[in-house]
Order: C-alpha cells, then sequence, then structure tokens
C-alpha cells in the first residue's frame, strides 16, 4: 500500500496552492459544483463567509432568516434538482438549528452537506461562547458527520462528504470546522472521492434474485406495485414504466414516490397509506404478489403490520440492505440501484394486462369517488375546501407544477389531489412531518429549477412555523407562490381530537394574523379569497404574476381528510367517514 | 423461535474513527436495548477496530440491528454470533487486604483452583487477576467476598469465532 501512494504522488504533477483552511471550505464547493448554498452567517464561521464574499461571482450564499429555514431550502434544492443542497451555519444555536432540517433530510434520504463553524479546537470542551458538540448531537440524524481541526483536513473531508451524501441511498452529512482551521494556512489540492473502503453505496445485482422476482410476478394472478422514492433517487422512471406496462401491474405509490409515473397514467392506481386511496390500500390486502420498489413500509403506509399483505408474496426492490425485512418479512429481496434492478427484470417479465383486476381498482374507486373524491372536488356545501384548491391548480398548471407542501390536512389534500406529470414534482417532509418545511423548500425548489412552475402550499399552522423566510424570498426575489389552506386551525390535530378524543379541541384553534398584510410587509403581491367564485380568478392572477406571490384561502374550518386508516388499523380497514 | 431472548456476541470490524462509538451505541439506546458490555480493541489487520459487544436479545432483532449497524459507512462489516459460534473471556481484577493472606489460608487454594495468579503483593493489599468465562469469574467472586473486597472490577467479553471471518479478504476487494 505506502508503494502505491508513493507513486501516485510521483505521477501527479499539479502543484499545490497555499491557502486558507476557509478559502479552501469555498474552493472545495465550487469543485463540487456548488452554484447556491443557504445559510446564516455567525463567529465561529466568519472567515468561510469572508471567502464566500470574495466568490460571490462564482457561487450565491443565500442568506435565509433562521437556520431551519435554509436546511430546508437545501433539501428543496436537492429533491426538485437530485443535487446535493448545502447549508452553512455557526457554531452552537446555528448548528443546533440545523437539526431538524438534518432529520427530516435523513428520513427521507435526500442528500444534504450542512456545513458548520466550531469554537478554535484549542477551546474544544471548555463551554467556551456558543461551543456545542454538534458532532455529537448530530451523530443520530447523519448517514455521516465529522469535524475538522486542521486546514488539510479540510479538502479530504468535504469530499467525502459530497461523495457519501449523494451515494447509494442518500442522506445528511455534516462537516465541524474549528475557527483555527478556517485560519490556517495550507498546501491545498482537491480530489474527489470515488470510493470509501468501509463503505458499499449499491450493493451488487444478484441476477437469481432478479429471476427469483420475475418468476413471481410471471405466476401472478393479482400483482399490484407499491413503489416509493428509491425510483426518483435512483433516476429509474423509465426502466419503471417499462416494468409497469409490461407487466401490466397496477401500481400504487408512497407520498416520496409519487410523480415516478405521472398521476394520469392509466396503471397509477394512486396513493397508499393512512391518507391515501381507498383501491391500494384495501387490495393490499388481496393480491397475490406485492412488488415494492423503493420504498420502506413506513408505519404511515402499512398500518398494522400483523395484518398486512399477509396472503401476498412479497418481493422487495431495494438499495438499502437494512431496509429488508425490517417491517415487513420479504420472500424475494433484490438489492440493487432501482434502475438497474428494473432493467434487468424487464426482459424477464411477460407481458400481461389483468384486466379483471384492473377493475377491482375501478370498482374500490368509484366507492371512494361517491362518498369522498365528489364531495371534495366538487362541494354542494358553502365553504371552500382544499381540495378544489388544488383542483383549480391542476387546471392552470396544467399538472406541471412543482408542489412544496407542508405537514397537515393541506399536504395530505396536495397529495391526493395534486396532478403530477413531472416526477420530483411532490416535495414534501414524509417521513419526519416536519412543520414549517413547505415554505423555505420552496425556495430551493425555485432557484434549483427556475423554469418550473414552483407552488408553496400550506397550512396556516406550518406557514408560521417558517413565516421569516419571506424575508429570504423578499431579498432574493425568488418567484414562488405560497399558497395558505387557512382553516384556523391546527386541522389534522383538529381532525384526531373530532375523531379520537371526543371534540376536546385543545389547543388546535388559532387566532390568526392578517397574513395578506405580512406578506405586503415583504412587497410580495398578496391576495385574500374566501368565496367560491373568486377561487379562479386569484388562481390565475397568481400563475400569471411574474414574481413571488402570496395567496391566502379561507377553507371551511372543520374539514376531514379522508379516506383515513386508524393508527393501528389494517390497511382494508380503510375508512372513508 | 427467533423471537425467544438470547445472549448474542456482536463483531464489529470498523475504521478507527472518533465518533463511531457513539454512532454504534446510539443503534442500540435508540431501540432500548441494553448493552451487556462493550469492547473496543484493534483487531488482526493494521488500522481496523474490533468491536465486540454483548445482547440478549431476539435473532430477528439482531439481524436488524445487525443491518442497522453496516449501514453506518465507517463499519466495514458486522456479524453476530450465538455462544456456541466462538471462543469468549473475560477478565477480572480484585484488590485484597494483604492480612487475609496469612489470616485466611483458604485464599491461597481459592486462587489457584481457580487459575486466578497474583498480579502485586504489598504491604497493604494484593492484586488477583482472573481471565475465563463469565461464570468462572462470578464464582471467583461469590468465593472472595465473603473475605471482604477492597475492590472489584470486570471487563466486557472478548471473543475470536471459530469460524473464518474473511476481513482480509473484503479489504482487499473494497480497494479494487
Amino acid at each position: 500500500m505506502d508503494t502505491k501512494t508513493i507513486k501516485k504522488e510521483a505521477i501527479n504533477t499539479q502543484t499545490t496552492e497555499r491557502i486558507s483552511g476557509s478559502e479552501a471550505v469555498v474552493r472545495c464547493l465550487l469543485e463540487e459544483g456548488v452554484k447556491v448554498l443557504y445559510g446564516y452567517p455567525g463567529g465561529a464561521i466568519m472567515p468561510v463567509y469572508d471567502e464566500l464574499y470574495k466568490f460571490q461571482d462564482k457561487i450565491h450564499h443565500v442568506l435565509a432568516r433562521h437556520e431551519q429555514g435554509a436546511t430546508h431550502a437545501a433539501q428543496g434544492y436537492a429533491r426538485i434538482s437530485g443535487e446535493v443542497g448545502v447549508a452553512i451555519a455557526t457554531s452552537g444555536p446555528g448548528a443546533t438549528n440545523l437539526i431538524t432540517g438534518i432529520a427530516d433530510a435523513q428520513i427521507d434520504s435526500t442528500p444534504m452537506v450542512c456545513i458548520t463553524g466550531q469554537v478554535s479546537s484549542h477551546l474544544l470542551g471548555s463551554d467556551a461562547f456558543q461551543e456545542t458538540d454538534i458532532v455529537g448531537i448530530s451523530t443520530p440524524v447523519t448517514k455521516w458527520n465529522c469535524q475538522v481541526t486542521k486546514a488539510s483536513q479540510i479538502p479530504e473531508a468535504m469530499a467525502k462528504a459530497f461523495y457519501i451524501a449523494k451515494s447509494g441511498r442518500p442522506g445528511p452529512v455534516l462537516v465541524d470546522i474549528t475557527k483555527d482551521a478556517q485560519f490556517e494556512e495550507f498546501d491545498f489540492k482537491y480530489e474527489k472521492c470515488k470510493g470509501v473502503r468501509s463503505y458499499n453505496p449499491i450493493p451488487k445485482l444478484d441476477p437469481t434474485s432478479v429471476a427469483a422476482a420475475a418468476k413471481l410476478i410471471n405466476a401472478a394472478k393479482k400483482p399490484m406495485i407499491v413503489w416509493g422514492q428509491g425510483v426518483s433517487l435512483g433516476q429509474a422512471e423509465a426502466q419503471f414504466k417499462a416494468v409497469v406496462e409490461k407487466a401490466g401491474i397496477p401500481s400504487a405509490w408512497t407520498i416520496l414516490g409519487a410523480g415516478a409515473i405521472p398521476t394520469s397514467h392509466p396503471l397509477n392506481i394512486g396513493m397508499v397509506g393512512m391518507h391515501g386511496n381507498y383501491a391500494p390500500n384495501v387490495l393490499t390486502n388481496d393480491c397475490d404478489v406485492l412488488i415494492a420498489i423503493g420504498m420502506r413500509f413506513d408505519d404511515r403506509v402499512t398500518g398494522s403490520l400483523s395484518t398486512y399483505a399477509k396472503q401476498a408474496k412479497v418481493i422487495h426492490f431495494e438499495i438499502d440492505p437494512a431496509e429488508i425485512d425490517k417491517n415487513v418479512k420479504t420472500d424475494v429481496a433484490v438489492l440493487g440501484d432501482a434502475k438497474e434492478s428494473l432493467a434487468a427484470l424487464l426482459p424477464l417479465l411477460e407481458e400481461k394486462t389483468h384486466p379483471e383486476w384492473h377493475q377491482k381498482f375501478k370498482d374500490l374507486y368509484a366507492i371512494e369517488y361517491e362518498k369522498v373524491i365528489k364531495d371534495d372536488l366538487h362541494p354542494t356545501k358553502e365553504g371552500l375546501t382544499m381540495a378544489e384548491v388544488l383542483k383549480e391548480i391542476n387546471i392552470q398548471t396544467k399538472g406541471d407544477a412543482a408542489i412544496v407542501s407542508d405537514v397537515g390536512q393541506h399536504q395530505m389534500i396536495a397529495c391526493r389531489y395534486a396532478n403530477f406529470n413531472k416526477t420530483r414534482s411532490n416535495i414534501t417532509s414524509g417521513g419526519l412531518g416536519t412543520m414549517g418545511f413547505g415554505l423555505p423548500a420552496a425556495i430551493g425548489a425555485k432557484m434549483a429549477a427556475p423554469d418550473r412552475e414552483v407552488i408553496s402550499i400550506s397550512g396556516d399552522g406550518g406557514y408560521q412555523m417558517t413565516i421569516q423566510e419571506l424575508g429570504t424570498i423578499f431579498q432574493q426575489k425568488v418567484p414562488v407562490k405560497i399558497v395558505v389552506l387557512n382553516n384556523e386551525f391546527l386541522g389534522m390535530v383538529r381532525q384526531w381530537q373530532q375523531l379520537f378524543f371526543e371534540k376536546r379541541y385543545a389547543s388546535t384553534e388559532m387566532t390568526n394574523p392578517d397574513f395578506v398584510a405580512i406578506a405586503k410587509g415583504y412587497s410580495i403581491e398578496a391576495q385574500k379569497v374566501t368565496k367560491r367564485e373568486e377561487l379562479k380568478d386569484a388562481v390565475a392572477k397568481m400563475i400569471n404574476t411574474d414574481g413571488p406571490y402570496f395567496l391566502e384561502v379561507c377553507v371551511e374550518k372543520e374539514g376531514n381528510v379522508f379516506p383515513m386508516i386508524p393508527t393501528g388499523a389494517s390497511v382494508s380497514e380503510v375508512r372513508l367517514e | 423461535m427467533s423471537t425467544e431472548k438470547q445472549l448474542f456476541t456482536v463483531s464489529i470490524y470498523t475504521e478507527n474513527n472518533i465518533g463511531l462509538l457513539n454512532r454504534i451505541s446510539a443503534i442500540f439506546q435508540r431501540r432500548h436495548i441494553n448493552i451487556e458490555s462493550l469492547n473496543t480493541s484493534p483487531s488482526e489487520i493494521d488500522g481496523v477496530s474490533r468491536f465486540t459487544i454483548v445482547v440478549n436479545m431476539s435473532e430477528d432483532n439482531i439481524k436488524k440491528i445487525i443491518g442497522q449497524i453496516e449501514k453506518q459507512v465507517e463499519v466495514i462489516k458486522a456479524y453476530y454470533h450465538t455462544e456456541d459460534d466462538i471462543i469468549y473471556q473475560e477478565s477480572c481484577i480484585f484488590k485484597m487486604r494483604s492480612g487475609l493472606l496469612f489470616d485466611e489460608r483458604q485464599i491461597q487454594n481459592i486462587i489457584k483452583e481457580s487459575n486466578a495468579r497474583i498480579v502485586t503483593v504489598n504491604r497493604d493489599f494484593f492484586v488477583i487477576e482472573k481471565s475465563g468465562r463469565k461464570e468462572e469469574i462470578e464464582l471467583l467472586h461469590r468465593e472472595l467476598s465473603v473475605f471482604g473486597i477492597m475492590q472489584f472490577t470486570r471487563s466486557g467479553r472478548i471473543a475470536v469465532t471459530k469460524d473464518e471471518m474473511k476481513i482480509s479478504t473484503m479489504l482487499q476487494a473494497f480497494q479494487h
């Protein structure tokens, strides 16, 4: 091994440059192709900010109004583009404020690199001003993290950070850099990370498992697919569509999987899970082969595990070996990258159409339409429903918009009713359920995909958790469209209180400020809608405005989201009312 | 069957990294699993550390834990073993009053019979060391405690497997 290293250095004629650690941080970001990063300055990260100032023509720093907002913006950037999102903050409170976004990125497999400043190395452990053990604190919620105390360690740490964040099952990483390492000068040389000895990001595809999966699928009379974010993370949309179409399999999605094939695709049978569609939930417990692709059998998807798809053979296509048999026992596990696995599966599949099986989905859809969807989309009552706002957005954006939702009732309605023509169009906090995610995530999404219409949809509760990011939108002139569906309640909690706590509405009613005035305070054009007949024109005004726009829609106060699988119930016990 | 709790010994080969102990212990802590013993040391491979952890849990759950451990970037490989898969030892140290060696002659027999050894003797105290299985150490502890123990400490379990683990081959494969 020693001889190898020596050889490498002898061949490498690239000259090194003597620069500071802080300049190295920015140069590393440039080497990794970072164009935008989100953050907030402070004492321990000031040397890096000084370099960001010098390099401002090459890299755009977006000043968030709170570090949490910076992480969600970085997440939104990553989710719509597939690129690594970058957030930067100072030590202490700056660093701890990143944690919610990091935890969100960890559970939703979002590639993100967080850089934090740290007190000088001689002060570590002394309870210095703004010292916090951010490596310790972030350990359980990062894919990888490290602390750098010498400038010479910066290039390798940064290269590893980007490689680990993006490769395999993506996730957040954190690099904590002491202030003395930022000031220290060293000979800079950058090499991209091509691998980490102990880390195998993509398991080698085993052809026998693919063959076993194909055999089960070909023999199935009632196959069903549930796909997750793994399809879009693996950029396997085309391979996935080909598999679905060739084998004629009804396919349902988890909320993070949405859009990998368009909503309108005839084999797309809707969403599974707690507020998913009736047919795929009920028929999960009727199918004979359940094919899970890039999803992790979250409890919000499966309901009670003891009654989940017990009759079915389960095939699990997955990149992360730790997910196999974690929640649901599989009969065939196909470990590997979704694109490669599905491409290998395709030629082994027989062409099928399963018309009778499809009819079952259509019959159950008809029931859901009568009991739920009709009243959601075409209400006869006076109050506006959340769903009709989504319907209007679908019509006016032709289903091409990226919908960035927050967490709660509006989120479930957005996932259920938004039309997703394109992949990476449903940007939402799935696993962690982070209220306040939506608005800042929409900023990142719009900046990563300026040509796409990006619509942030929030409830009045979550919106106020990161409302300060209106300042970021104002300063950066990000033309994001902001919709708040205001029911003056923390609606999802209220719904649970109604159903399971005998309508004791403990701390869920909200006295809200004048949202329009607040938006206008940031020079954002704004409008409030209270009547059905105003909705169409208001959405049109929003879509046709060039800059950012705020639209508040006052919806019925005590609307509920159905279908619903109560916690602990079986997927087939999904309630329609 | 595999949902019954039993003792498992976990061997983890890792890169030598400051934060890794934290990462690994967090995996157990998050699932409310008590670690019976934990030892870290160098391994047979240069620059590779080895964790030996003993836990009491079901085989179904230990499999999931191994998956979570292996998922950590700096973990090379993790295994779990039953008691039959391994040769294991623990070690312990007793500090006792020197007078006992003269007042209580049977102590010398206990030391001899238990294959313990006296590490040091001075005017005030002497120190006994014993390596062996947990039960042997517990027996010695019971036998000595009647005389009064000044200090006692026991190490975590260390273990080697009867079967080969092929870490070197694996590491070579990673490097190419």
